[in-house]
This record gives C-alpha cells, structure tokens and sequence, in this order.
C-alpha cells in the first residue's frame, strides 16, 4: 500500500472500568492548565518533530488522558522540546512543562 | 606567668587552627574532585604569568569590593570597610608588632591582642601606631554599623530586599558584628589602665574611668578573643567562607577554569564563594514581577551547600541571567541551575531516528542561514533575513527550510544533555558537510548554541551582526527618518552573548533610538525564555508587561527587538508594532 505518511487509525474501545483517574488528576494537578486543552491540534501542527512524521502530541496527550500508555514513553523521547507547542496554544497550555511531567510520570509507573 | 601568655587568647588561637585546618581540608577535597580538563589546565597555568592579574583582581575584588561599588556605592563602602579595614588592621597590628619586638620572638598572638601585652610603651612611634589603629577600627565600625541598619532596613543601603538568613547564619553575623564593638571597648580598658591608647579609645577609656576598666579589662578581653574563636571556627561552615574561597576562585578562574555541564570541584568553590549579598534577589524578576521568593541563586546556592531539598528553585528560573550579569563574585549561576536540573534517568539516549535521514546540501561560496525554530512563529524574519541576502547578493542554504532540528539549547536548558548532544551532532554533520563558511542565525537561542556549545570550526554570527557588515561594507543602505524606537536586549543575545552594539549600530542607521531605563545588560526578560517550563502563561504575561512597560515608557513608534521568541511575547499586547531589526533594515532599504 502507498506510503501516504499518515493512515487510518485502527478503532479501539478503552475499558473505562480499568482506567486509573489519579494518574490524570495527579498530572492535571502538577500542570493545572492542561485541564484548558480543548484538543484543537494545533501544538502537533506547529510541531518541530511532527514534520518528520510520525509524532503526534495532541494524539500522545489525549492517549494518556485515557489512560492508555502503551509505547507513550518512548515516543515521547522523540519531543525535542523547543516549544513552538506552547507558544501557538490558544488556550495557554504549558505543553513544555506538560511533556516534562508526562515523561516522568511515565517512567516512574512502568 | 609569662607576658607572652594570658588564657583568654585560647578560643581565638584554637579558632584560628581550626579555620585553617578546616579550609585546607575543603579545599583539597575539591581539588581533588576537579575533572580531568580542568586539572590539565590548573597544572599547564600554575606557575605562569596569570598570577600577577589574579592577585590584582583579589585586591580589587576580595578588599575593594570594586565591583559591588559599581552596582551600588553604598554597599561597596559597607563591604570594603569591613574587608579592607580588617585586613589593615591585622596588617598594621603584624608591623606595629614587629617593629616594637625588633626581631626578639614573640607569641603568633601578641599582634591581635598588643594592646593588652604591650602596655609600657610611650613613644612616639607607639603613639603614631595607636592613632592609625583607632582610625581604622573607626574605619570597620562605620561599615558595622551600616550592617545592622541594612539588616533592618534593606534600603538604607540601596537595597530594595536583603536576603533573608537562617538562624546559623544570623548568629555568626552576630558574632562578627560584636567583635569589633568589644575590640574598642577592651582596648578603651586597657587605655584606661595603661595610657596606651589612641584618639578613640583612649578618650572611651578615660570616660571609663581606672576603678570600672579594671574590673572590667580581662572580661571584655575574653569575650573578644571568644567573639573571635567562635566566628572563625564557623567561618568555612558559613556563608562568611567566601572570603577566602573567592580568592582561590579568582585564581582558578584566570587559569581558566569554568563550570562543567557536570557538578566539579570548581563547583563546590562557586557555591562557598557565594556571600549572600542578595545583589541577585534585586534584579529578579520573579521576585519583582511574581513575588516568587524562594527560587533566587542566593536561596538555591544555600540549599544545594546544605543539601537541602531545592528541586522548586531549580526548575523556576527563567534562566535570563539578570542576576549573573550583576553577581559581584561572577557565580556561573545558571550552570550550576543547568547541573541541578540534569534529568538523570529521562536523559535517554537514541530518541531522534528520524533525523538521520536529513541531507546536507552543497553550500561552497554560500552562507548557512538558520532561522531555527521560534523564526517559524515569526515568518516576517525569515522573509527579510532572504531579503537581506538578495539585496546584497548573497547567496544561501537556508538550513532548516522546511524541517527543523532543533539547534538542542531548549533541551540542554532543561537538563537533558545527552538528547540535546544528539541533536547537536546531527546539526554538526549537517554544517560541516555543507563546507559553508559562515552560518547565520536569527535566534538568539541557537545562536549561543552554535557559539558556545558546538564548538564549531566556522564563523557563527547573528544576522544583525551580519547587518551590521553588509552596512559597513555599503552593501546595504538603509533610508534614515524620524522613526522613535524602542530597542529590547533579548537575554539570550545580550547577556548571553554581549551583542548589544550591532543592534543598535542597525537602528542608529535607520532611525532615532530611545533611551530606556533599563536596556543592555539590565534588560528585562520577555517572559517567554525557554530556560523556564513552570511558569504559567499568567505569570509569564506579568514578567513580559513589566519589560512592556519599560519600553513603552518613552512613546516609541517602533519596539524592535532581535529575537523572534520576545517578538512573539510582546506581539498584540500594545498599540506599537513589534518589529525585528532585520524586517525594520528591509522596510527601510534605500
């Protein structure tokens, strides 16, 4: 199949019942205006490490929202934290400070 | 018993021991912890000529305090009375000492205590030796006494804060305020007793009286050898450390020596050379703009000598470097933030594969031009930077075009040193495989990476450095009108990097620059620095309207500013454009 960069995503059902809402809570509560995300793309639009395919934070951010960590921790080494992400933010996200706490959140509850 | 020997010298004797044991004890361990790099250079400099500069910069520094009274008169004349007069006392008191003993031997004490042992002494080389002893305690006791108003009230010195001080370290301040008061007293006792005395202790001693200073002559001698023994027994566990180990600081930084991306032996010097002047609290921004209290290097180099848990004032920095850029000890204070904020197990290895595949181009006879990753945000820059090139005929590689690597400072800001040497390898291969020889930048940020972190065999300039030349050269000319501007030092740019002229040689050209209050190396931060990821956007939005204000404060038409990050923190938040210095050169080209 033609390469086209992106595809269509597999559909996948979460089990609410197994998630864990104090890990978002305890994240939320570290970086308090990540509750103002609204999802609009706009830090994976302007993303340095997203022009080379492949990285999508808004995908890894709403994942983790979820409770759905599978992998997160490595792809999220690939952020090179130069913060053009923050900047653009219509709703003035820390996303700097957001992958930061993620990537420790992550590492600390393999 | 002997004339030579009283037991109230004991606690100022065995003080002395202890000072000086315990500091060649310190030090030697940090020598010893001094890196591989570092030690090469101390042996390759040792014994060279850098010695006669440090020596000169030590009396500057460790006795003039020349740079303290440049950021504030006051402060210098409180710091160099205490300093200065006390080394001429101790001086003075060696020589009186020798002079009155002609070689015949005498205890290491006598001089400190002379007036006690030596009391039948009335000529006129004795008296002359009292009167400029008295003076320079009067000397020592007006700079005390400008220490206790400063600690109650910060501004009588200048000072907007003072440092706040924990118990340990306020009682040694009390133990070295009292040592001078009871060295007046005590002499003024024995002046009273033995006609020994000079202006001022001599009347004190007459007002005394015979009966009052004989009974109270050994006491007071006590308390001041106590006084004495207990400040320099605790000196190299205080703040008051830095009195010595700047000096050895001094030294090894005219070998050389810096801090490392790693905590060193030079680091342990750095921090006990810190002597908590609170310079560095006045000029921070969070502490003005945010009252943020906690975080500024005073507060952060005592908890990391004490070990106390500091991760808060580590991370809430905006890493401007205001404070640096007036630290009278010239503390490397955002290194040591750097090495504090190593991220140890987040720090991985191997993340950006997808990088690898990026090619180099054919750059001979071109310049590389690196907008890098703000300048996305802020295309009008990159725009002009092209135009700039055409107009003068230039032609360029602009580098990173359509993908960008990021240059890797935002990551090694954060403590994140092997990720951002990865990207700095990329970048390297990428820059020397092009056999450019010039890169331009219009970041500030990248552009002190490339300068400072990459180590790069090629010219690296900023592009209103490049401004500059293609002016000079005629290469440019640019319209000159009326045009009031404004001009913001980015930190990066200015205390990073000292490019304060280049810039506004490029706005002198092309219209009238303004006067502001606090521009060059006391220019504010935007706000936005990528050195801090905690602040929320709020706070951030304060820190930028302090700077706002001070640019506006003088009607400008144009703020111009050389750094796409603060001309995306100021832009749409006043009436005035917000322009960069390469898009002004290109809206005014003749």
């Amino acid at each position: 199949m033609a390469d086209f960069g992106f595809s269509i995503s597999k559909p996948q059902s979460i089990d609410t019942n197994d998630m864990d809402v104090g890990r978002l809570q305890a994240l939320e509560a570290k970086v308090p205006s990540f509750k103002r995300c609204i999802n609009c793309g706009a830090c994976t639009a302007t993303c340095s490490a997203g022009q080379f395919g492949g990285f999508n934070i808004r995908r890894i951010h709403n994942l983790y929202r979820w409770d759905q960590r599978k992998g997160l921790e490595k792809e999220l080494q690939q952020c090179m934290l130069c913060g053009k992400c923050t900047l653009v933010c219509p709703r003035g996200v820390n996303l700097r400070y957001l992958i930061i706490r993620l990537r420790k959140a992550l590492a600390d509850n393999k | 018993m002997s004339s030579n020997f009283h037991p109230f010298v004991l606690p100022f004797t065995i003080g002395t021991l202890a000072l000086f044991s315990v500091l060649i004890l310190k030090y030697n361990k940090w020598i010893s912890k001094f890196d591989r790099q570092q030690k090469k250079l101390i042996r390759r400099n040792l014994f060279t000529g850098k010695l006669i500069p440090a020596v000169w910069e030590m009396i500057n520094e460790g006795l003039f305090h020349k740079k303290v009274s440049r950021y504030n008169r006051r402060l210098g004349y409180m710091h160099r009375s205490i300093a200065l007069g006390w080394f001429l006392l101790i001086s003075v008191g060696f020589v009186e000492t020798v002079f009155h003993f002609q070689g015949r031997g005498h205890a290491p004490w006598i001089g400190v205590f002379f007036r006690f042992f030596v009391r039948d002494n009335q000529t006129l080389s004795a008296w002359i030796f009292a009167q400029i002893m008295d003076l320079l305690l009067l000397y020592i006791l007006s700079g005390v006494t400008m220490a206790v108003f400063k600690s109650i009230f910060s501004k009588t010195v200048g000072m907007r804060k003072t440092t706040r001080l924990k118990l340990f370290d306020t009682s040694l301040r009390y133990s070295l305020w009292s040592i001078f008061p009871l060295r007046l007293l005590s002499e003024s006792a024995t002046a009273a007793l033995a006609d020994n005395g000079g202006f001022l202790t001599q009347s004190l001693g007459n007002l005394m009286g015979e009966r009052f200073a004989g009974v109270v002559e050994l006491p007071l001698w006590t308390l001041y050898s106590i006084a004495l023994g207990l400040f320099l027994c605790l000196l190299p566990f205080s703040r008051f450390s830095h009195i010595f180990t700047e000096l050895m600081l001094i030294y090894f930084r005219k070998m050389g020596l810096r801090e490392r991306e790693k905590p060193t032996g030079f680091t342990r010097f750095e921090l006990s050379a810190c002597s908590r002047c609170g310079i560095c609290i006045d000029n921070c921004p969070l502490d003005s703009e945010l009252n943020i209290t906690d975080i500024q290097p005073v507060y952060l180099i005592r908890d990391i000598r004490n070990r106390m848990p500091h991760r808060n004032a580590t991370e809430n920095c905006l890493m401007c470097n205001r404070c640096e850029s007036d630290c009278p000890v010239g503390i490397q204070i955002s290194e040591i933030r750097r090495q504090e904020r190593d991220k140890k197990k987040l720090d991985t290895h191997d993340n950006y594969g997808y990088i690898e595949d990026v090619q180099s181009f054919n750059a001979i006879g071109r310049v590389i031009y690196f907008g890098g990753c703000m300048s996305h945000l802020t295309p009008g820059i990159t725009e002009s930077m092209k135009k700039i090139f055409d107009t003068v005929g230039q032609k360029y590689w602009m580098m990173d075009e359509e993908r960008t690597i990021c240059c890797g400072r935002p990551l090694l800001q954060q403590g994140f040193f092997n990720q951002a040497a990865e990207l700095r390898r990329k970048n390297t291969q990428l820059i020397m495989e092009s056999r450019s020889k010039t890169l331009v930048t219009s970041c500030p940020i990248c552009y002190q990476s490339f300068r400072k972190e990459y180590n790069l065999p090629i010219k690296v300039v900023h592009h209103t450095e490049y401004i500059v030349t293609m002016l000079r050269l005629g290469k440019l000319r640019l319209n000159r009108s009326e045009l009031r501007l404004a001009y913001h030092d980015p930190c990066e740019l200015g205390r990073g990097c000292g490019i304060y002229d280049e810039p506004r040689e490029v706005l002198s050209a092309l219209g009238q620059l303004l006067k502001l209050e606090q521009e060059y190396k006391n220019s504010l931060c935007c706000g936005y620095n990528l050195g801090n990821t905690v602040l929320e956007l709020d706070q951030q939005l304060k820190v930028r309207d302090a700077s706002l204000r001070n640019l506006t404060d003088s009607h400008p038409d144009v703020i111009a500013t050389a750094c796409p990050l603060c001309k995306k923190a100021f832009q749409h938040s006043t009436t005035q454009p917000i322009k960069d210095v390469a898009e002004l050169v290109v809206e005014n080209l003749r």
